[in-house]
C-alpha cells in the first residue's frame, strides 16, 4: 500500500486511491466542484488542484492516483494561487446573482469563493448569458449560473440510467441541456438539484420559498414507498417546505425519489383538520366529543365480531398497535394491514421481508424479478440494482411486463406460471440461479395480490430452496413492498387473529351486513363501495377515498407531524421525528385511539409515547432494535397451488400518485401530466 | 462561433443508402465489440456526406445503430464545427479567418466571397448552390489565406483569385485544389532562399575499428575481473 505525506501527515492508503480521497481520510479538506463520491471522476473543474513535490505543475487531486512517497501540500502558496486562479476563471462567467438565487446560503461556489475568491474581479467584458432549459416539472434551471461540472450529466447517465442530459457545444458555448429540451424522465430527477454545486439547477416547487437558515431541520423517514428513505424535513412555521435525503449507506445512500421529495406540498391541501360526523347523509363538522359520542353510541354493546379494522399504507406502527389493542379489547379479531390483499404469511417473517437487504443487492450476481417494477415501486432500490449492474458480471431476469428498468435484463415472459417452471427446474433459468454465487429473487406486490398469490409465494419459496437462494450468510428471497406501513403492520401483528377476517373477508362481510363497524386507519386504497351499509370510522389526514365514505372522521397526523416508527421492506425499524404540528384539531394517531378507548370503557394501558413503544417491543422485540435490518429465520411457509398463466396487474400505475398525500400534491399533478399523460399535451419548451 | 443547436426545420426521416450502409458497417467493424460507439464521428460524417448536413433523424438513427443515447450523438455533432447542423449549399465555401489567414489578407477573401455570392456568413444562395461559412484555424497557415470548399483547400488566395475560383465553381467546374499562385505544396514562393546548397553528409564511420576497440576493452575488463582470484 502506497505511503505518502499530505500536509506533513503520513498516510498509508490502498493503491488506486486518489490524492483527494487520501486527504479526506486524514481530515484534510480539498475544495471541489465536479468531484462526487458516487459519480465517475470528470476532473474538469480544476478546483482541487494541489501541490505535489517534484511535479512541474499543480495536480488535480480528484483524478490523480496516489504514488509511493508522494509529498503533497494542499495549503502551499502554489496550491492556493492555483485555486485562486481557478476561482477567478469560474467567476468570470458566473452572474453573482446570489441575492436572487435559491442556492444562496447552501452554495458550494459561494462558500468556496469566500475561501479562495478575490474581493473584486479583473474581468471587464460582458459576461456570457445562456438560455434557460426545460428539464421537467421539478427542476428549475438558470443556466447562466452553470459552471459545467457535469455532475448532473453523470448522475443522469450513471445512477438514474436515463442518459438524456448532456453538454452540447464546446468552450465558451458549452451548455448543459436535455435531449431536445425534454423533461428528465427519471423518478430520481430531483437529485440533480442536490448535486448541483451552484444555483443552475434548483427545485422548481421550492423556488423562492425560503432561505436555508430560516428552516428548522428534522430527521425523518419517508413513507411514499417501502424503502424507508432517510430524509430531512425542512420546515418553517407550520409548513414543511422541502424534503432532502440524509445519507444512509444501508438504505438510500444519498438519493431520494421524486415523489418522496416533492409530494410534501400535498400536506397543505385536502387536510382533515377537525372531526366530522355524518348527519342526514352529509358530513358535518363536529367536536371531538361529538365524534367520539357517535362512535361510542354505535360500538358500545356491539358484538366484537362485528368490528373490523384496516390499516393504510403510510400508518406508523404506534397507531397500528393501539388500534389492534383497542379492537382486541372490543373482542374482535378482524384486522388487516394488507389493503391490497397480498398473500403474505404473517407468521414467518422471512416470507415478507427483503431478506438480502438493500445493501445486499450489491453482492448479488443473479436477480430474478417477478411481478415487480422496482423503478416505479422503489426507485432508490432500483438505483441500487443498476449500480450492481454497472459493475458487471451480473444477470437480471424479469417475469412480468417488459418495462424500462434502466438496466438490461432477460425478459423471460409475462406469464406468471413461468415461476413454477423454474421451481420444478424445467426452465433454463433455474440453472442460472443454481450456478450463481449469490442469487436473489424479488417478488413484487403484483405477484402476491393476485387470486393465486399464495401459490406464487409457495413457488417462489420452492425456487429459493431448490435453486440455492438460501445459503450460509445469504438469503436471496426478497419481497418488495409498496407500502411504508406494511412490514411494520405485519411485525406488529396487525393481521387477522384466530378466526378473524382479512381485508377481502372484511369487505365481503361488510357488504353482507355481517360486520357493522369498520375502522379505517388511513386506509384509502380499498374499494369503499364494497363496505355496504357498515358504519365507517375513518382516521387519517387527508380527505381522500376513505374519508368520503366515512360516517365519522377523526383527523389524524401525517408522517411529518408525528413521532412514528416505520419498518421498511427489508425489515429495518426506523424512527421518524415530528417536524411540525398537525393542522387544526388533528392529533397524533395513537393519542386519538387512546382517547377513544377511554370513552369506550376499554382504556389502553399507555399514556406516553415511550409506553406505546414499550408495548410494541413487548409484542415484537424487533421493534427495540432501531435502525438495524434484523435477519429473519428461514422457515416453512406458503401453500402450493396452481398458478394461472395470466400476466400481472401492477399496483403502481401512476408513480406520481399512489397515496392520499401525493394525490393532493400539485407538483405530483404536474409530474403526472408531464410523464404519465404525455402525448395528450406537449411540453411548452423553455420557460421565460 | 456561437451556440450550435439543431435546425428548426427537420426532415421526417433518415436512412443510410446502400453505399453508406456498406461503408458504415466497414467502419463499425474496425472497433471491438461493445466499443461500436467509437464509430460515431465517421458515421456522422457519412450522414453529412449523404444529406449535406446532419439532421435530427440522422442523429437518432446513428444512436440506434451504435446503441448510444441520442444525447451522446448530439454532443459530438455540436462539438465539431465541421458538422453542419443546418442545410448548406451544394458548394460550401468556408473561409479561414483565424489569425494567420487574417494577417495574410483573409478579409479580402471574405469580401470577395460576399460580393460574388451575395450572401454573408451562414447564408445560402437562393438557388441553393452556394453557402458561405467561417472556419477556425484550418491548420494550413503556411499557405494563408485559405478557403475550404468541399473537402479541398484552396490556398494563397487574394481578392482576385477568390473571385476567379468562385466563377469557376459557378460554371460547374472543379478547379484544381492547392495554391492559387502555383506554389508546390508548402514550398517557398519563387526561389529558395535558404538551404540552397546540398547538405553536408555525415562523417563516415569505421564500424570495424569501433568494434575491435570495444572487443579489446571487453577482454581487458574480463581479465581484470579474473585477476584477483588468481
Amino acid at each position: 500500500m502506497p505511503k505518502l505525506t499530505i500536509d506533513g501527515i503520513a498516510v498509508e492508503v490502498p493503491p488506486n486511491t486518489t490524492i483527494l480521497q487520501a486527504a479526506e481520510s486524514v481530515g484534510v479538506e480539498i475544495p471541489r466542484f465536479c468531484y462526487h463520491d458516487r459519480l465517475s471522476i470528470a476532473g474538469n473543474c480544476r478546483m482541487c488542484l494541489v501541490d505535489v513535490e517534484k511535479s512541474p505543475k499543480p495536480v488535480a487531486s480528484c483524478a490523480m492516483p496516489v504514488g509511493e512517497g508522494m509529498v503533497v501540500h494542499t495549503k502551499s502558496d502554489r496550491a492556493n494561487k492555483a485555486r485562486n486562479g481557478v476561482m477567478e476563471f469560474l467567476l468570470i462567467n458566473h452572474p453573482l446573482d446570489c441575492p436572487i438565487c435559491d442556492q444562496g446560503g447552501e452554495c458550494d461556489l459561494q462558500d468556496q469563493a469566500m475561501a479562495y475568491g478575490a474581493d473584486r474581479g479583473r474581468y471587464h467584458e460582458n459576461k456570457r448569458a445562456v438560455k434557460d432549459k426545460y428539464m421537467g416539472p421539478v427542476v428549475e434551471t438558470v443556466m447562466t449560473r452553470c459552471i459545467h461540472c457535469t455532475r448532473c450529466v453523470r448522475f443522469a447517465t450513471e445512477v438514474a440510467g436515463v442518459p438524456q442530459l448532456g453538454a452540447t457545444g464546446r468552450g465558451e458555448d458549452m451548455e448543459i441541456t436535455s435531449y431536445l429540451e425534454g423533461a428528465l424522465s427519471s423518478e430520481l430527477s430531483g437529485n440533480v438539484v442536490d448535486l448541483c454545486p451552484v444555483g443552475a439547477l434548483t427545485s422548481k416547487p421550492y423556488a423562492f420559498n425560503a432561505r436555508p437558515w430560516e428552516l428548522r431541520k428534522t430527521e425523518s423517514i419517508d413513507v411514499m414507498d417501502a424503502v424507508g428513505t432517510n430524509v430531512r424535513l425542512d420546515a418553517r412555521g407550520r409548513q414543511v417546505l422541502r424534503v432532502l435525503p440524509r445519507v444512509n449507506e444501508d438504505v438510500n445512500e444519498e438519493w431520494l425519489a421524486d415523489k418522496s421529495r416533492h409530494a410534501v406540498d400535498g400536506l397543505r391541501y385536502q387536510r382533515l383538520d377537525q372531526p366530522f360526523v355524518r348527519k342526514n347523509g352529509k358530513l358535518q363538522p363536529a367536536s371531538w366529543d361529538e365524534a367520539f359520542a357517535a362512535i361510542v353510541g354505535k360500538v358500545r354493546g356491539m358484538s366484537g365480531a362485528k368490528f373490523a379494522a384496516i390499516a393504510g399504507d403510510t400508518v406508523d406502527a404506534e397507531a397500528m398497535i393501539a388500534l389492534k389493542d383497542l379492537g382486541t379489547a372490543l373482542g374482535s379479531a378482524n384486522f388487516d394491514c394488507r389493503q391490497d390483499g397480498a398473500a403474505l404469511d404473517p407468521a414467518v417473517r422471512a416470507s415478507y421481508i427483503f431478506n438480502s437487504t438493500i445493501a445486499g443487492i450489491e453482492q448479488a450476481d443473479v436477480v430474478l424479478i417477478v411481478g415487480a417494477n422496482p423503478r416505479k415501486e422503489a426507485p432508490v432500490l432500483n438505483a441500487r440494482i443498476r449500480k450492481r449492474y454497472l459493475r458487471g458480471a451480473f444477470q437480471a431476469a424479469v417475469i412480468g411486463d417488459a418495462a424500462d428498468l434502466t438496466y438490461k435484463y432477460d425478459h423471460l415472459g409475462t406469464n406468471a406460471d413461468l415461476l413454477s417452471k423454474i421451481a420444478d427446474g424445467s426452465h433454463p433459468f433455474a440453472a442460472a440461479l443454481k450456478n450463481a454465487k449469490k442469487p436473489m429473487i424479488i417478488l413484487g406486490m403484483a405477484a402476491l395480490t393476485r387470486a393465486d398469490g399464495a401459490a406464487i409465494l409457495a413457488a417462489a419459496k420452492t425456487v429459493a430452496d431448490t435453486c440455492g437462494l438460501i445459503k450460509d450468510g445469504w438469503n436471496g428471497f426478497n419481497v418488495l413492498h409498496t407500502a411504508a406501513a406494511r412490514v411494520g403492520g405485519l411485525d406488529a401483528g396487525f393481521v387477522p387473529g384466530q378466526g378473524g377476517k382479512d381485508t377481502r373477508g372484511i369487505l365481503d362481510a361488510a357488504g353482507k351486513g355481517e360486520i357493522d363497524v369498520v375502522y379505517l386507519l388511513g386506509a384509502d386504497e380499498i374499494d369503499t363501495a364494497k363496505l355496504g351499509k357498515a358504519f365507517v370510522i375513518y382516521q387519517g389526514h387527508h380527505g381522500d377515498r376513505g374519508a368520503h365514505r366515512a360516517d365519522v372522521i377523526l383527523p389524524g397526523a401525517a408522517y411529518t407531524e408525528k413521532d412514528g416508527t416505520y419498518v421498511n421492506t427489508e425489515g429495518r425499524v426506523q424512527r421518524a421525528l415530528r417536524a411540525v404540528f398537525p393542522p387544526g384539531d388533528a392529533r397524533e394517531d395513537w393519542t386519538i385511539l387512546r382517547a377513544l378507548s377511554e370513552k369506550l370503557g376499554k382504556t389502553l394501558p399507555y399514556d406516553t409515547l415511550a409506553q406505546v413503544r414499550a408495548r410494541l417491543a413487548f409484542v415484537n422485540p424487533l421493534f427495540a432494535g432501531v435502525d438495524k435490518a434484523q435477519p429473519a429465520e428461514w422457515k416453512a411457509f406458503g401453500a402450493a397451488g396452481a398458478i394461472s398463466t395470466t400476466g400481472f396487474d401492477y399496483p403502481v400505475k401512476n408513480y406520481y400518485m399512489t397515496d392520499p398525500i401525493s394525490r393532493a400534491s400539485r407538483t405530483m399533478a404536474q409530474c403526472t401530466e408531464e410523464f404519465v399523460l404525455a402525448g395528450s399535451k406537449k411540453a411548452t419548451g423553455t420557460h421565460g | 462561433m456561437s451556440t450550435r443547436s439543431l435546425a428548426k426545420e427537420q426532415p421526417a426521416s433518415f436512412a443510410f443508402n446502400a453505399d453508406m450502409t456498406a461503408l458504415s458497417k466497414r467502419i463499425i467493424a474496425k472497433y471491438p465489440a461493445g466499443r461500436q460507439a467509437s464509430a460515431v464521428i465517421p458515421l456522422l460524417d457519412l450522414a453529412q456526406r449523404q444529406e449535406g448536413w446532419v439532421t435530427k433523424p440522422a442523429i437518432e438513427e446513428i444512436a440506434r445503430i451504435l446503441d448510444m443515447a441520442p444525447m451522446r450523438v448530439l454532443e459530438v455533432a455540436t462539438f465539431y464545427t465541421m458538422f453542419n447542423l443546418a442545410p448548406v449549399g451544394k458548394t460550401h465555401v468556408q473561409v479561414c479567418t483565424s489569425l494567420s489567414c487574417w494577417l495574410r489578407g483573409s478579409n479580402d477573401v471574405v469580401k470577395s466571397c460576399k460580393e460574388k455570392l451575395g450572401i454573408g456568413f451562414g447564408g445560402i444562395t437562393p438557388d441553393g448552390k452556394f453557402s458561405l461559412g467561417e472556419l477556425e484555424c484550418s491548420g494550413a497557415c503556411v499557405n494563408a489565406p485559405v478557403a475550404q470548399i468541399g473537402d479541398d483547400y484552396y490556398e494563397d488566395l487574394d481578392y482576385a483569385s477568390t473571385g476567379k475560383l468562385l466563377d469557376a465553381f459557378k460554371r460547374g467546374e472543379t478547379p484544381k485544389p492547392g495554391s492559387a499562385i502555383g506554389r508546390d505544396g508548402a514550398a517557398p514562393a519563387g526561389e529558395a532562399i535558404t538551404l540552397t546548397e546540398n547538405p553536408t553528409p555525415p562523417a563516415k564511420q569505421d564500424f570495424a575499428a569501433a568494434k575491435a576497440a570495444f572487443e579489446k576493452a571487453k577482454a581487458e575488463a574480463a581479465a581484470k575481473a579474473a585477476a584477483p582470484k588468481a
